[in-house]
């Protein structure tokens, strides 16, 4: 009952590597991307915090905390909608 | 079997015997609190706060204390995922963590916030790219993945080379953070101190592995985490009457800022890619880049941590684990920054510009720690300057709550934490070494007909072993902590990340490339560190050696994407293998003749 099909096991990894890929491109925007920018972001400042500084201090870690329970839950969808989740 | 039926209501119970235990630690901090103002002397809180820690886990060490392979290899993969995520905090947050990374953010401002995006990011790698499909696969080790997929003994030796060296390099460092602990807190040379907290390690990884190491670690994380917060909060609170450090330390940045201008320091705390007289520097910025993507690679090769997901029941706990593992881990990162500025307004405002003979006690006590705090009266004015003020970045963390005049406790309090993390690490990366010389060369290579036994012995006697030479090299100071720590991330990064992500995402990756692309990223980087750390070899593009892996990381999948092409495709078996290791539900397809358990 496990047993995929191969078209079903390609449409299987095909969706699961496009989420890898979505949070591949958060994950890179929050580690690199943003940073990129963090002169220009210092000039601004929230609450005696300059932005480029916050974002690495705290902002991206948010995001990871938010990435790593994201892809946990979407790929469990995925599982369940091809059937191979663990019993 | 009985030990079936305790350890199961065990498991179910495991909220309840942490909160108590949680709530039997407050009562022994408040405890001696109390002791504190009654004048028990500070040298006697030391020595409660080191022993009754380390014989807590010895004693949880001694309960868990198991002769079952799968026990003591991978915990009887029945962790569940919120425990798991704790115990991996613990595992990962080591010294470097806790006593170094605030003190690298005091000094270097801005720019060490590379570490702590590099130590965070990582787990959005391990836990897409690998923990899943690691768990599924479900063997004991990670080189048995290199050994199974690559098919044979050339990767898995291969990976047992990575893993000795990164992880010993690791080792080596949390040795030498141990020694500053019980060296300071229990007056003893810093030589002897180092082996001392050795038996702490010991203690809690020989007897039970695997099984011991988590239900150890979870308890060292409370701890940790504890340890950590109290001071931050408490400063906070003095300070803004506010105790959310992470809201209120924008306005100690604020003050930080004005008081470089009175000081004239020409490098300000929240600069972006300045270098020392405050101008922008494009080595700087590659700098950072290369030392985040460095260190998140690392995470996700660093075998300690990958077999932390072996440990849960399902594959989608092993997914969850990592949320909960990063979350856990979130809350020290978060909260170091607001450490660090604490910190240094403390400095800026409390001890620079004082008369030098009028320094509180801990300036002497600190200084007596092999060399780590100096204060040189150079003017001979009598008044400390800045610049006759160095402190390593190594004691930031536990002298911040004297320097902050906070109550002796909170000190001891902070050294217990810091111990925590340095044992906890420490006894994950003995086991992932021990277990990678016992399973993988010894079990898997030299006597495959071993008894349980005679393998268990085996892993005990590496692992006392390892532990030796691992504290006998950190005697020798061979640097900082946090720099060793960042070498043994690159050493990993180098070696393993691109045989394990293509193994899995790439059918087409063959053993010969994957053997290939392990040996060139990994001597790329080994080369690029020993040159320029031993031989004064100059630096290409200005990249610090703590980042050596920027080169042989990208170097590793191109060669082993090129080999892989060269060679013939791996055998349809092979890639059903792959296909069964993607999917979460289902049996293993073993290729024929692979050896497994």
């Amino acid at each position: 009952m496990a047993q995929l099909t191969p078209q079903q096991r390609d449409a299987y990894w095909r969706k699961t590597s496009r989420l890898m890929w979505i949070i591949m491109a958060w994950w890179f925007f929050f580690s690199f991307g943003v940073h990129f920018f963090a002169v220009q972001l210092n000039s601004i400042t929230i609450y005696g915090f300059p932005v480029g500084f916050y974002m690495a201090a705290q902002g991206s870690l948010i995001s990871y905390v938010v990435l790593c329970f994201w892809n946990a839950s979407a790929q469990n969808k995925i599982d369940e909608e091809f059937g191979v989740a663990e019993d | 079997m009985a030990n079936q039926t305790s350890s199961s209501s065990f498991v179910a119970n495991l909220g309840k015997i942490y909160g108590v235990y949680t709530g039997g630690f407050i009562f022994f901090v408040l405890v001696l609190a109390v002791l504190e103002q009654m004048g028990v002397p500070n040298k006697i809180l030391g020595y409660c706060f080191v022993f009754l820690t380390i014989g807590v886990y010895a004693y949880i060490g001694w309960i868990s204390r198991t002769a079952e392979i799968s026990e003591y290899y991978v915990a009887g993969r029945v962790v569940p995922p919120f425990f798991n995520g704790m115990a991996t905090g613990a595992d990962w947050m080591s010294a470097a963590s806790f006593i170094s990374m605030a003190g690298g953010l005091y000094l270097g401002g801005y720019g060490a916030l590379g570490y702590v995006l590099g130590w965070t990011g990582g787990y959005v790698l391990v836990g897409v790219l690998l923990a899943p499909y690691l768990r599924k696969f479900g063997q004991f080790t990670v080189p048995d993945f290199l050994g199974v997929r690559y098919e044979g003994h050339t990767a898995r030796v291969c990976g047992v080379v990575v893993l000795f060296c990164a992880s010993f390099t690791y080792i080596v460092a949390q040795c030498f953070g141990i020694g500053i602990i019980t060296s300071r807190f229990l007056d003893i040379p810093f030589e002897i101190a180092i082996f001392v907290g050795l038996l702490g390690i010991l203690v809690c990884s020989m007897l039970g592995g695997m099984r011991a190491v988590t239900w150890t670690q979870v308890a060292q994380y409370i701890i940790l985490i504890v340890a950590y917060l109290v001071p931050v909060v408490w400063l906070s609170t003095k300070l803004y009457g506010f105790p959310i450090p992470e809201l209120t330390y924008g306005q100690a940045l604020n003050e930080i800022a004005q008081l470089e201008q009175k000081l004239g320091i020409l490098k300000p705390h929240v600069g972006a890619y300045v270098d020392a007289k405050g101008q922008f520097s494009w080595v700087e910025f590659n700098n950072f880049w290369a030392l985040t993507l460095c260190l998140m690679i690392g995470t996700a090769s660093l075998p300690h941590i990958l077999m932390r997901y072996f440990t849960t029941p399902n594959v989608k706990d092993a997914r969850t684990s990592v949320g909960w593992s990063i979350f856990f881990i979130f809350l020290l990162y978060f909260t170091a920054p607001a450490y660090a500025a604490f910190a240094k307004l403390e400095v800026y405002t409390n001890v620079i510009g004082q008369p030098i003979s009028a320094l509180p006690a801990w300036v002497q006590n600190w200084s007596q720690v092999g060399g780590l705090l100096t204060i040189k009266d150079a003017n001979g004015d009598g008044i400390l300057q800045l610049a006759e003020f160095i402190i390593n970045q190594d004691i930031i963390v536990l002298s911040m709550p004297e320097i902050a005049g906070l109550p002796y406790v909170v000190s001891g309090l902070v050294a217990a934490g810091g111990l925590a993390a340095a044992l906890s690490t420490a006894d994950g990366l003995l086991l992932a070494i021990a277990n990678a010389l016992s399973h993988d060369i010894y079990y898997k290579m030299i006597d495959p007909k071993a008894t349980t036994l005679k393998r268990l012995v085996v892993a005990r006697v590496l692992l006392v072993g390892v532990a030796l030479v691992g504290a006998a090299v950190a005697g020798t100071r061979p640097s900082g902590i946090i720099q060793m720590v960042a070498w043994a991330f690159s050493l990993a990064a180098a070696g393993l990340f691109a045989p394990l992500v293509l193994g899995i995402w790439w059918k087409r990756t063959t053993a010969a490339g994957a053997v290939a692309g392990m040996i060139v990223g990994f001597g790329i980087c080994l080369f690029y560190l020993v040159g320029t750390r031993y031989f004064d070899m100059q630096l290409w593009f200005g990249i610090r050696n703590i980042s050596s892996a920027v080169f042989g990381i990208p170097l590793a999948f191109v060669v082993t994407w090129a080999v892989s092409l060269m060679t013939a495709a791996p055998s349809k078996e092979m890639q059903d293998f792959v296909d069964s290791i993607r999917t979460p539900k289902g049996e293993l397809a073993w290729v024929k003749g692979a050896v497994h358990d």
